[in-house]
């Protein structure tokens, strides 16, 4: 039988992955959205995000600092990426786009080994996030909770940047028809230097909260960057609203799935198959997931570009 | 057969390519045998995936995937004792073909972008499958107790019969691929890729070609997959990585998208590389990444093309001046 307190906590956990994998689709799904790029670079700046964080929080001993350098740091690393590279790729097939990026992650994966060596880093969490409340007996890592937390104040700040602002009017402009916005007069090069950097910072700010349950390790990028994939297809490329769901979506199945699909299988399998199938099965879920939701809505849940 | 500068160089590769094990017997360093047999086996990889990226526009990052099944398809039947290649081999051809039946439904249901994320996370989605399976060794992957039996026929523990068998299959796959994109189906392909809408409206149902080719092109991969598995004895997750399939959209681009020898060219120059550079430095991706975003940006038409337009620059200047 599943015990309730595992469950919810399990639960917990997966919306706290959940959020991490939305503040990497944010960003990316803009790139996506408005210029029709393909980046596969974006996991790059996690990684790097989440290294600088490491390293600065290892020798000043505190993790605020390493978060107020880690962030500026990796958004300047985006914008001149932007500026240097991706830029030139905009009018490019998508093959360019991917190759280039791939150079992109090539190029940091070998640089972070060079220079960090070729294990991950421990991050230390402070004393005062490194402990637990217990909720009717539940117990809750106060780490955790900040970290859903402030994935849920960056969701609040970009649906209000997105959908109440001027230039949150221009990226949705620019993600419904970008010749358009341009013969309107308006530079939608400078606003996607805008929304690649604040990509990047978002991306940067995963990686800095990963570190310390993750570890900071090289790949840690790729890893994500797939399921972060599958929610902005599940989502809708553009959609930060997609993005959101998609990613909550995605974050509890996975974590949920790794840890009670043996216990689901037991009910109609003889246990040893069941034992074999789980860890099999848990890791196609969300794949047999974006599978059907492509079946029945190509566009994605939320399609920001209709027509 | 007109002749030009592509028809020459592959005909050239294909002669050093017939040198190879007399050279790594007379200079006694069987590792060119070795490296070469390895270039061939990603050549025909390569050969499949231009197939349907450089002649269909489809821009699969999974292709590697179905060199995974078929390779674990040999390597499962070997842990089963089913050692015939008889019974391997044609069993990975029609394995690979059936996931590209199901694969390619799944992303051929949408373009561009999405088409390029699916590919990648179904073929990740592959390899978490090999990584979870502890049956077939799992992360560890799974030794192949011996090679093919192909009893009667040749002998693929001797690694230059082995070689030779590759060769063979890739001269067999750029013929296949030269008498695909020449005929009707080829050209329906080619036509889709450049206005699908109009090839509809003129009764070509679109969605059934570009998945007969995926198909095919999977096929030939899960091919190039039973070689490698008899090529490195052994099956492992990694062969799905999705580097892996990153390496094959590379090798195609370095020998130019859509010219039928392109991805052999490619292929070679990609292993020497990759050989060269790893030979200069440990971190050699820090180099070949670099020139990876280089050739995108200012070599178009990857180094084929770059011939060709050579070439063709001159009488061009001639006439400016003139």
């Amino acid at each position: 039988m599943i015990d309730p307190v595992l469950l919810f906590e399990q639960l917990f956990n997966g919306v706290q992955y959940g959020i991490l994998l939305f503040l990497l689709a944010a960003g990316l799904t803009l790139v996506f959205g408005i210029m029709d790029m393909m980046n596969l670079a974006h996991g790059s700046l996690y990684m790097v995000g989440a290294y600088i964080a490491a390293t600065v929080t290892l020798a000043t001993n505190s993790f605020l600092i390493g978060i107020f350098l880690a962030l500026p740091a990796t958004l300047l690393i985006g914008v001149l990426l932007e500026v240097v590279i991706l830029r030139h790729l905009y009018d490019r097939g998508h093959l360019d786009q991917v190759l280039a990026t791939f150079g992109m992650i090539l190029f940091f994966n070998e640089l972070v080994r060079l220079i960090w060596g070729p294990a991950g880093i421990e991050v230390p969490l402070p004393n005062i996030l490194n402990q637990s409340l217990t909720l009717f007996s539940i117990p809750l890592p106060v780490y955790r909770i900040v970290v859903i937390g402030v994935g849920l104040l960056i969701a609040a700040f970009l649906y209000i940047l997105v959908v109440k602002t001027r230039t949150g009017m221009l990226i949705r402009a620019g993600a419904s028809n970008r010749e358009m916005i341009g013969a309107l007069g308006v530079d939608i090069k400078v606003v996607f230097t805008l929304v690649f950097g604040l990509g990047a910072a978002l991306a940067a700010l995963a990686g800095v909260m990963a570190g310390p349950i993750f570890a900071a390790t090289i790949g840690m990028g790729e890893n994500i960057l797939i399921q972060v994939l599958v929610v902005i297809v599940i989502g809708g490329i553009g959609s930060i609203r997609g993005a959101f769901v998609g990613a909550l979506l995605i974050g509890v199945i996975e974590i949920l799935g790794r840890s009670f699909l043996d216990d689901f299988f037991k009910l109609f399998l003889p246990v040893n198959a069941a034992e074999t199938a789980a860890p099999a099965a848990a890791s196609m879920l969300i794949y047999i997931l974006m599978a059907a939701v492509l079946f029945f809505r190509p566009q994605g849940l939320f399609p920001a570009r209709s027509g | 057969m007109k002749v030009n500068r592509e028809t020459i160089v592959c005909v050239l590769i294909f002669l050093l390519l017939a040198m190879v094990p007399a050279i790594a017997a007379l200079t006694d360093v069987p590792f060119y045998l070795d490296l070469a047999r390895r270039m061939m086996i990603l050549a025909i990889g390569a050969l499949s995936l231009n197939l349907i990226m450089g002649y269909g526009g489809m821009i699969s990052f999974g292709h590697a995937v179905f060199i995974g099944i078929g390779a674990y398809t040999v390597g499962i039947c070997a842990e089963h004792e089913i050692v015939s290649g008889y019974i391997q081999w044609p069993l990975a051809l029609i394995i690979s073909a059936m996931f590209a039946v199901v694969f390619g439904a799944i992303s051929l249901r949408t373009r561009g972008v999405y088409f390029i994320m699916i590919t990648l996370a179904l073929a990740q989605m592959m390899y978490f499958l090999g990584v979870s399976l502890d049956r077939y060794g799992g992360d560890d992957g799974l030794p192949l107790a011996e090679p093919s039996n192909f009893s009667g026929l040749i002998d693929l523990s001797e690694k230059t019969s082995l070689y030779y068998l590759v060769f063979g299959l890739l001269i067999f796959c750029l013929w296949i691929c030269q008498r695909m994109v020449n005929s009707r189906f080829g050209m329906a392909i080619q036509g889709a890729r450049s206005n699908e809408e109009r090839m509809q409206a003129i009764g070509f149902p679109t969605f059934r070609y570009k998945l007969t080719a995926f198909v095919i092109a999977g096929a030939m991969a899960g091919l190039a997959g039973a070689l490698l598995a008899n090529h490195t004895d052994f099956v492992n997750p990694d062969m799905m990585h999705w580097t892996r399939s990153g390496d094959l959209i590379i090798m195609v681009l370095l020998g130019g998208m859509g010219s039928l020898s392109g991805p052999i060219v490619g292929a070679l120059v990609f292993i020497l590389l990759e050989e060269a550079l790893s030979g200069i430095t440990e971190y050699w991706q820090l180099i070949f990444g670099p020139f990876l975003i280089l050739v995108v940006l200012f070599a178009r038409g990857g180094l084929l093309g770059f011939l060709e337009k050579a070439r063709e620059l001159k009488p061009s200047l001639d006439r400016d001046n003139g």
